[in-house]
């Protein structure tokens, strides 16, 4: 992904709205308020120290024994509890493949998208056949069809072509994207039309121009919007708890469910279950880390 | 715009076939039969469909759960669009100022977006557990109410706002920060000028410029919450205590999986697809407003 072609690229992309920054520099040199951006930056950390709670608790207890999880008043620092902990969870909620399931789900989901959306943009954009703008707005309407208005009869069609509990049912379904199609027409029409009747000149026949020239000018989206769906894709609920109903097809975050026992018989086991879930969200929040260039790129021009 | 460049008969159709043949398998051939089975009364261990008309519309219109499912799905989506548009904002507007270290700031408020809602859920439901958790612990000095999303209602649909209200609130940050930056140095500056306060620039400037952002935010995440939340709802309260969390999306599953009552589920997805259908158009008709950044 993070390619050498790909980082100057998107660095040229993401430098346009920053225009200015020079100016500001100098603005701020010039006007000082330094007790007044003491506060901001206190009340900011504390923002960040509520918004980080929830996860920093769920941490601790991940660290914790049951004896130190249940006891007044909380304990609020790590234990030494860890190891065990998480071998445990992993051992009782078969992490190992919940966690490979999920990355197939996202890639492919995410990788998917990117695909044929880009492949149905091109066509909308470049060229003029019938039934085209009838196309176009199919696509539209699937935003207005989330899973919810056609649960029972989408299981079915799913049941039908045989693909319970499979990656071709937990993938190809959400195959289809209106916004990722919006994101690469707007973007194929802003690259200018000499481009395309230059290649043409030179024999480069349609396909041999989306690749060698279309496709290289996006990667830049294409980054933005793997990140964004990479995140959708694993954090889909409804679409597994649908279709899948054995152990092996689960994604991490209904596989997680599981770990919290629902009868009142069995003392649920909180320590296990928060180091179940940090294993959960710990990939999509590592690629939000890590690629977040991308991520608020992708954010901002997809509009969800 | 003259952009046809290239001609073929045949190759635009190769290439708008996978997502035509997505959309029309798992998207319109459902809905369509969606629509149908409201219309009729399935057996629910096969035999053949009755038609009734309009039946299972008029029996919804009818049922006190489903007016509960209702109003608690306005009652969710309301509070995590209220608490998470407000709070963004205000956020953002802090970490818009001239200070160092913008990017480290927006990271750090950014993060929770990718938690699953379910995620989140399952997380807070042990911050508001009853007997462990840090949040009735603490509440317990401040009062003898017992604070127990188990038997209160409003407890845990508090729980469950919040969870998903945390997971929304960086990406709402990230749109308003992109929008606050739109804002023209000069007008502010001009506030400074004429002797504005920090809060009567906030209430007098940015809300007021802000406000398209804050607009398309409000129906993103009315529909985000509205629409995706069955993860939080089936992960940690399954509907409870007493329905009092069950949202309209969950009572349709519930009752199509669980209750196999076809027609009554189909019927609630139709009235779904009205809901999204209306959220969307009138997201569309403000788009065009939606230019300040």
């Amino acid at each position: 992904m993070a390619d050498a072609r790909a980082t100057t690229v998107g660095t040229d992309a993401l430098a346009a709205p920053r225009v200015g920054t020079a100016e500001r520099v100098a603005e701020r040199r010039q006007r000082r308020f330094p007790w007044g951006s003491l506060v901001v930056h206190a009340v900011l950390l504390a923002c960040v120290a509520v918004i980080a709670f929830p996860l920093y608790y769920a941490f601790v207890i991940s660290t914790q024994e049951m004896s130190e999880v249940i006891q007044k008043p909380p304990r609020l620092l790590p234990s030494t509890y860890a190891l065990e902990n998480y071998a445990e969870a992993w051992r009782r909620s078969h992490m190992g493949r919940l966690l490979v399931n999920s990355t197939i789900v996202a890639v492919a989901v995410a990788v998917g998208k990117i695909a044929i959306s880009m492949l149905s943009a091109f066509a909308i954009v470049y060229f003029r056949f019938r039934g085209s703008s009838l196309v176009f707005w199919m696509i539209f309407i699937t935003l207005m069809l989330p899973i919810p208005v056609r649960i029972l009869p989408t299981y079915e069609v799913i049941g039908n072509l045989g693909w319970l509990n499979s990656y071709a049912g937990l993938t190809v379904p959400l195959m289809a994207s209106a916004t990722a199609t919006f994101l690469f027409r707007q973007f194929y029409l802003t690259v200018p039309n000499e481009l395309a009747e230059a290649a043409q000149l030179d024999g480069a026949g349609p396909l041999r121009f989306l690749w060698s020239f279309l496709l290289p000018l996006s990667w830049a989206n294409v980054a933005a919007l793997f990140v964004v769906l990479f995140i959708y894709g694993w954090n889909e609920y409804f679409w597994p708890l649908l279709i899948t109903n054995t152990e092996e097809m689960r994604t991490v975050v209904i596989g997680l469910e599981r770990l919290i026992p629902r009868s009142g018989t069995e003392l649920p086991t909180w320590n296990l279950i928060m180091a179940g879930a940090m294993m959960a969200l710990l990939p999509p929040v590592a690629v939000i880390l890590f690629m977040q260039r991308w991520f608020v790129k992708g954010l901002i021009e997809s509009d969800k | 715009m003259k952009r046809t460049v290239f001609r073929s008969r045949w190759l635009p159709y190769a290439l708008v076939l996978p997502q035509v043949a997505v959309t029309i398998v798992f998207f319109f051939w459902p809905a369509g039969k969606s629509l149908y089975l409201s219309l009729f009364k399935s057996p629910p261990f096969g035999g053949r469909d009755v038609f009734v008309g309009l039946d299972n519309f008029r029996s919804l219109l009818v049922d006190h759960e489903y007016y509960e499912s209702v109003v608690n799905s306005f009652v969710f989506s309301g509070g995590v669009t209220v608490l998470s548009v407000a709070l963004g904002l205000v956020v953002a507007t802090l970490a818009n100022q001239k200070i160092r270290g913008l990017g480290f700031y927006r990271t750090a408020l950014l993060w929770p977006y990718g938690i699953a809602p379910a995620v989140a859920g399952i997380i807070f439901l042990f911050i508001f557990h009853p007997a462990y958790g840090v949040l009735p612990y603490f509440l317990s000095y401040v009062t003898a109410y017992e604070f127990n999303w188990l038997l209160k209602g409003w407890v845990a649909m508090t729980l469950v706002i919040a969870a998903t209200a945390w997971t929304h609130l960086g990406y709402n940050i990230a749109f308003f920060l992109a929008g606050l930056q739109a804002i023209p140095e000069s007008v502010m500056e001009a506030a400074s000028v004429d002797g504005a306060s920090p809060v009567r620039k906030f209430t007098s400037i940015i809300v007021p410029l802000i406000s398209p952002v804050t607009f398309y935010l409000v129906v993103v995440n009315m529909v985000s919450s509205f629409f995706g939340s069955f993860g939080v709802i089936h992960a940690v309260t399954h509907g409870g205590p007493g329905g009092a969390t069950e949202i309209m999306v969950y009572k349709a599953w519930k009752d199509g999986f669980i209750g196999l009552n076809l027609g009554s589920s189909a019927t609630q997805s139709v009235i779904l697809m009205a809901v999204v259908i209306g959220l969307t158009m009138i997201q569309f008709r403000f788009i065009e407003k939606k230019v300040t950044y």
